[in-house]
């Protein structure tokens, strides 16, 4: 008998955490963000910041690539999506054919870094060149005025915004259909986070991240267009003139206009002060 | 009263057996229907045989074969590892250590099995990484043979304990016999007793294999996941299951790219099976 009560005991338990976690999920203020890993710390300060102005609000940020939170968008599992690349045509279709619109709305802008190991002599790198090492036409440190070793090319994962990016505007020097493809020995990191430990304790290797992961055990690379322009280094301020030529826009994506909450958080986005967190997370503000 | 019990317990772990072979039932259908989605567009010569693994280009290209490598350089290496050790260590536990020890290193290799393999993938990547790297003067640790090495030993509580409990089962009779002929306690062991336990060896071995080609966590953090053709262990490979979990967040329900995955899990599925269906007949030859 006192068994039995014991097993009531814990089926009322769990039954009554079942209800409070259902009423949890369906609280008023409850906003699930997914998406590009590059803007995952981002949202962490937006949402931080914006929680504690309205108590009321919950907010839940994670991370997976910004295919991850465009395919959360399309499958209806997440409010506001952050992406580092634009919304592909395919996928604006596809919410089309679901009844909905994909509201893109830019945040901020991220300047890629490309980044070798500070103790490689080789420190400024044309477009072309990028291009050269990451579809594998250029293998040696030596073919570009640095010392003899095989260099190790790192990428992101496919399901990373930055991958796309770098794909589109580096690999196929900004002609997105282009045919050039990365080499099939690049290595695929799961995180920029793992690219950039793997550069500081490597002196042949060469990896890109967003420019807030460069730390000082690696060296950011200055890039140019072509060898006649400028060779500029990713910093604030010529990311913001736009003088480097690998920084992109930053988005949040939306089923629909934005309405409710929802609308509260992009409208606390562009204010000043989420602006200022932007410049915080070592971004590029919009104004 | 007491009869009613029966009848209904009887029921009980009818409908449990009954629902978890329907799971694996349900689990088939659903890989091979969505799987299948992709031969409709994509020919499965290619699909197997294709050397380039491209998902997210335009035109896509889903060829498997160096994943299917990947998983295979690194499951080779893997059992070369964990074969020797596992049955060195099942032989020394169920024969020649008694007591304390004995149950002391039983207990160990349990407990080995509890790691959960994310830990194992991160010891491995700040500790074995730069081990291989340094000992082989290669580019990168991130190598198939990394992987190799961590997933013995996560096949290693597998392996060991099954052969463990296969000689436990060789009767007493067997050693009494061999020792009173003269033999030595270790001509006995390697004449008589592991020989009259080698079903049950090639079981265990057959079910650590299972183990490490469904791994996958560890594998995707210390392998490199680059989708080369491999040649040899010290080169980074991308396994099947380490694509299948870096991609599917990003695909996009009912995509090309999304069927591709299933197929992938399709024929990961059968390779399982049929590494099992070939414990099992190990297992049953003799009865």
């Amino acid at each position: 008998m006192r068994s039995m009560t014991r097993k009531m005991g814990v089926w009322i338990f769990s039954i009554s955490l079942l209800g409070i976690s259902s009423l949890w999920a369906k609280q008023e203020g409850f906003l699930q963000i997914k998406g590009s890993d590059t803007m995952v710390n981002l949202g962490q300060a937006w949402a931080e910041v914006f929680m504690q102005k309205y108590p009321d609000s919950s907010i839940a940020i994670t991370g997976g690539g910004s295919g991850t939170g465009i395919a959360a968008i399309l499958n209806g599992t997440c409010d506001i999506a952050q992406s580092s690349r634009e919304v592909k045509q395919k996928e604006l279709d596809e919410a089309k054919k679901q009844g909905f619109e994909i509201i893109q709305i830019q945040a901020g802008i991220d300047a890629l870094a490309v980044v070798v190991s500070p103790a490689n002599p080789v420190g400024q790198l044309t477009i072309a060149q990028l291009s050269d090492i990451f579809t594998g036409k250029i293998t040696d440190w030596s073919q570009l005025a640095g010392q003899k070793g095989a260099i190790l090319v790192l990428s992101r994962e496919r399901n990373s915004g930055t991958h796309v990016y770098f794909l589109e505007h580096v690999v196929r020097r900004g002609n997105a259909g282009g045919p050039e493809e990365f080499a099939p020995f690049v290595l695929m990191m799961p995180s920029s986070q793992a690219i950039i430990a793997e550069v500081a304790q490597n002196s042949n290797a060469i990896g890109y991240a967003g420019m807030g992961y460069v730390n000082e055990k690696v060296k950011a690379v200055a890039v140019a267009k072509d060898e006649k322009d400028l060779f500029v280094l990713p910093q604030l301020e010529s990311a913001k003139k736009g003088q480097y030529p690998i920084a992109r826009p930053l988005w949040l994506l939306i089923r629909g206009q934005p309405q409710g909450w929802v609308k509260t958080f992009v409208d606390f986005v562009l204010s000043d002060e989420g602006q200022k967190i932007v410049q915080q997370m070592d971004f590029v503000p919009l104004k | 009263m007491k009869r009613y019990s029966e009848w209904f317990i009887e029921r009980w772990i009818w409908a449990n057996g009954i629902f978890s072979i329907a799971a694996v039932g349900l689990i088939f259908f659903f890989l091979t229907k969505e799987g299948m989605n992709l031969f409709r567009v994509y020919p499965f010569a290619e699909f197997i045989a294709g050397k380039q693994w491209y998902p997210i280009s335009e035109p896509p290209k889903f060829g498997i074969l160096p994943l299917l490598l990947g998983s295979f350089w690194v499951t080779l290496g893997a059992t070369l590892i964990a074969v020797p050790l596992g049955v060195a260590s099942a032989v020394f536990i169920a024969e020649v250590a008694r007591g304390w020890l004995k149950e002391f290193l039983k207990a160990g290799v349990e407990v080995l099995a509890a790691i959960p393999s994310i830990v194992l993938g991160f010891v491995g990547l700040v500790t074995l990484v730069p081990m291989v790297k340094q000992s082989f003067h290669l580019p990168t640790g991130l190598t198939a043979l990394s992987g190799s090495i961590m997933l013995a030993f996560m096949a290693m509580p597998t392996v060991v304990s099954i052969i463990e409990d296969a000689l436990t089962a060789v009767p007493q009779t067997y050693r009494y016999g061999s020792i009173s002929m003269g033999a030595t306690r270790w001509q006995t062991i390697y004449r008589v007793t592991v020989p009259a336990a080698s079903s049950g060896i090639a079981a265990g071995v057959m079910l650590g294999i299972g183990r490490v080609i469904g791994e996958t966590m560890a594998v995707m953090m210390i392998t490199g996941n680059a989708a080369v053709i491999p040649h040899t262990l010290l080169q980074p490979v991308r396994t099947m299951t380490a694509t299948i979990a870096a991609e599917m967040g990003e695909t996009v329900r009912g995509s090309e790219h999304y069927f591709s995955l299933f197929a992938i899990g399709l024929v990961l599925f059968i390779i399982t099976f049929v590494i099992n269906l070939a414990a099992d007949y190990f297992l049953h030859r003799k009865k």
